[in-house]
């Protein structure tokens, strides 16, 4: 691996043995000091070509854990006429000799064109371009879902898979690049997933995806899940007709207080729901849903550094080093499995 | 001194030798004076410089209805000199400029610039076409009959690259263009349905997150226009075809006599949206690559004639502008150099077309719709010597760096491809000998001033 441009093309191996390094950097997150040695001298570059706070702070920190030198590039222009060209900022980047590029970028395939070109020699880091993919994203998602999914087999995370986990992915499907990344993710990892959105919000062309397609959120339910993953909607997006108005989003697409009830009555008592934020409570998710036990959008946070830790390691450490296992990376070798998933209670 | 070189290079006679006409039996032509003087077997030379064709295919020069010069405006992107260079390199002695430039070629004094600069270059017959409207705004139509009386003596209006989405403003500039016996090109697409479209809707932009195409907003906008065709009595030309939907329209549209001709690009007969999983945009273009269905259909469409030509809509960008991500790259392929051996890669080594359909698709059937009445005739005695010859057995691998257009935007690099340009000859004049550039032809006029000029 030397980039990580999308999930798609991420075989399973890769998959699992960043789940699982991620595990062990997590490990690093519960210690007093949580810092490791192990990128010193390298210098990862965040490169945002759209605001995403979140996304960044979280790379940023788990660049810092494994005490990279980190650089924050926030180069906002969003139109060639702004400033300077992809091709230069890359160019500039490699003079300067950056080891990683963590790059978000409001245009789909800006990271591959990156990883592409012989603009710069460095690892590519695809942070969420466009309407394309997320696969940070996906991963820290598919991380927190193992966790709860080995822990109501009563196994270890570690090594594991997601088979016969029923995953429903809902909302604005065709402009998320999170719902993207998801579905192709969850599939290697052999996970049942169910889009559940309005016609309008599905991409011509879903119908070849590995996953079912519902218009009703109600009836996904009903079906039984182990996990609502809601997607941000923007209010916006009623005004190009994707649909009327978002009191009618929120009633027939939102997570609202009626179905968090009938995750109860329908007797899903172990169903998370996620959200990768920001939320939009009472749109796509109330707040009472947000805030339930169920919900694991802490988590889903808390993870993202573990999983950007694990993404970096292995994208710089080289893809002949054994993953982060070794004992200069993490002395406490002898770590339990058991430990974190007690940790994650929700 | 300057004014015999210049005669020398016009008046010379050819003799060209036991070349495949139009694919069929080895014969000779004959050139001199700027027409076939003589066509049949064993001719004597008489003097004349003697081509040996044996192997060659011997085709009428090819007529583009569809080239972006950029001149006036753009020429970082491409000149009239350039790109006629790249069309005689590429087997055309004609090509309609589209009126994109700046300023747009929608008055009577820019079409004649363009029309003087064709000539001045002399590598082909520049035809500009006329935008529709002024400004290519869509809004009002443009002086279409000065620009028809001009000496550039427009026949094709297009507002290319823009739709004239407004349907009366179309029924109009249809209606009208039949007053100097003219035709509207339409670029078909609706604009509403395609706002910030990237490439075409289906399986794979839905995969790659890029603002879907979908083949309704050509289709769509095609079915309304047949039907105004009709309605008017009047001539339509439907510009770069890329769906199978739009195929069947055209299809049933002249099924019912109206008058109708369409266009298919080359990348259009080879290429699909596969490509764009690369994100590289030298593969972004409008209308965009389409599917493998789509591809087929056009192929079948242009071999049994619903399309009528094929037309390059040759597109050079600087560097800059594809040198990034997609959603900032311009649209559009250069084609004139690789034309023919597109075609014949996809159309005759496929069995779809024989060279004489060849003939027909690139040559007779686009002069008709532009009018000119001394590009795409036959091979005959007295006939205009607008010849080229290809060798169908070369084999070469493009190269985008070493053509003559100043565009690198190639969607074809690396490839091997078939048939070679190995001459061309317009108005008798060799401007490619051998595969490489020779002299462009020099019009009396120019030519006397030229003499003058160096007596002076």
């Amino acid at each position: 691996m030397k980039h990580l441009l999308s999930t798609e093309n991420l075989s399973l191996a890769n998959a699992i043995r960043i789940l699982d390094t991620a595990e062990e950097m997590a490990a690093v997150g519960d210690r007093e000091v949580k810092k490791l040695p192990a990128l010193r001298g390298r210098t990862v570059v965040n490169l945002f070509f759209e605001d995403s706070t979140r996304t960044r702070i979280s790379f940023e920190a788990a660049a810092k854990r494994l005490s990279a030198d980190v650089i924050n590039f926030a180069a906002k222009g969003s139109s060639v006429s702004k400033g300077e060209s992809l091709k230069d900022t890359a160019q500039t980047l490699s003079a300067m000799g950056a080891d990683a590029v963590v790059i978000r970028h409001w245009a789909s395939g800006a990271p591959h064109r990156l990883a592409a070109t012989d603009w710069i020699d460095a690892a590519v880091i695809n942070a969420g371009d466009g309407t394309h993919e997320h696969p940070t994203q996906a991963l820290l998602d598919a991380f927190t879902m193992r966790r709860h999914w080995s822990k109501l087999a009563g196994l270890s995370s570690t090594g594991a898979d997601l088979k016969g986990m029923r995953v429903a992915i809902a909302g604005d499907v065709l402009h998320s690049r999170v719902a993207r990344s998801n579905v192709w993710l969850l599939r290697t990892l052999g996970a049942d997933v169910t889009l559940v959105a309005p016609p309008t919000l599905l991409p011509i062309g879903v119908e070849s995806w590995p996953c079912r397609v519902s218009y009703n959120m109600d009836e996904t339910l009903e079906k039984g899940v182990d996990a609502v993953m809601m997607l941000r909607v923007q209010g916006e997006r009623m005004n190009a007709s994707f649909f009327p108005s978002t009191r009618e989003y929120s009633r027939r697409w939102g997570f609202d207080d009626t179905r968090l009830r009938a995750l109860d009555s329908l007797g899903l008592k172990d169903t998370i729901i996620m959200h990768p934020g920001p939320m939009n409570r009472g749109l796509e998710i109330s707040a009472a849903a947000a805030d339930s036990p169920r919900s694991t959008v802490l988590a889903q946070v808390r993870n993202g550094v573990s999983v950007r830790m694990a993404a970096l390691y292995l994208l710089l450490s080289g893809d002949t080093r054994e993953p982060a296992a070794t004992p200069a990376a993490t002395p406490d070798a002898a770590y339990s499995n058991a430990a974190y998933s007690t940790k994650e209670s929700h | 001194m300057a004014h015999e070189q210049q005669d020398a290079a016009n008046t010379g006679a050819y003799l060209i030798r036991g070349a495949a006409i139009l694919g069929g039996a080895a014969e000779d032509l004959l050139i001199r004076d700027g027409i076939i003087a003589e066509r049949g077997r064993d001719l004597a030379a008489d003097g004349a410089t003697v081509i040996e064709a044996a192997g060659l295919v011997a085709l009428p020069g090819m007529v583009d209805v569809h080239t972006h010069l950029r001149e006036p405006g753009r020429e970082d992107a491409e000149t009239v000199e350039t790109g006629t260079r790249a069309a005689a390199l590429g087997g055309f002695t004609a090509v309609h400029a589209m009126a994109n430039s700046t300023p747009v070629a929608d008055t009577a004094g820019v079409v004649e610039q363009v029309h003087s600069l064709g000539r001045a270059a002399g590598w082909v017959d520049v035809r500009p076409v006329g935008a529709v409207t002024v400004g290519l705004a869509g809004e009002q139509l443009a002086e279409l009959g000065a620009m028809a009386d001009s000496r550039a003596q427009v026949r094709m209006f297009s507002d290319d690259g823009i739709c004239v989405h407004d349907p009366v403003l179309m029924r109009r500039a249809l209606e009208y263009v039949k007053a100097f016996d003219g035709v509207v090109a339409q670029h078909a697409q609706e604009p509403r349905l395609t706002a910030g479209a990237q490439m075409n809707e289906g399986e794979v932009s839905a995969v790659l997150g890029l603002t879907g195409w979908p083949a309704v907003a050509e289709e769509s906008i095609i079915a309304r226009d047949v039907l105004l065709a009709q309605h008017v009595g009047s001539r339509l030309h439907v510009c770069h075809v890329s769906t199978a939907g739009s195929v069947e329209i055209i299809r049933w549209a002249k099924g019912r006599g109206i008058n109708v001709t369409a266009e298919v690009t080359p990348h259009h007969l080879l290429l699909t949206d596969e490509l764009v999983r690369s994100y590289d945009p030298v593969y972004k273009v409008n209308p965009p690559l389409r599917t493998n269905a789509d591809v087929e259909a056009l192929r079948a469409a242009l071999a049994d004639g619903t399309i009528d030509v094929v037309g390059t809509d040759h597109a050079p960008h600087p560097s800059e502008h594809k040198e990034c991500e997609w959603a900032q790259a311009a649209m559009g392929m250069t084609g004139l150099e690789t034309a023919l051996s597109v075609v014949q890669h996809a159309m005759i080594e496929t069995g779809l077309m024989t060279w004489a359909d060849f003939a027909r698709a690139t040559s007779t059937a686009p002069a008709g719709i532009g009018r000119l009445a001394d590009q795409g005739r036959p091979l005959e005695e007295g006939e205009p010597a607008n010849i080229i010859l290809v060798d169908p057995a070369a084999r070469w691998t493009v190269d985008p760096s070493a053509m003559a257009t100043m565009g690198r935007n190639s969607p074809f690099r690396g490839m091997e491809l078939p048939g070679k340009v190995v001459a061309t000859f317009f108005k008798g004049h060799p401007t490619v000998l051998d595969g490489k550039l020779n002299t462009p032809y020099r019009y009396p006029a120019e030519a006397q001033a030229a003499g003058t000029a160096g007596a002076n």
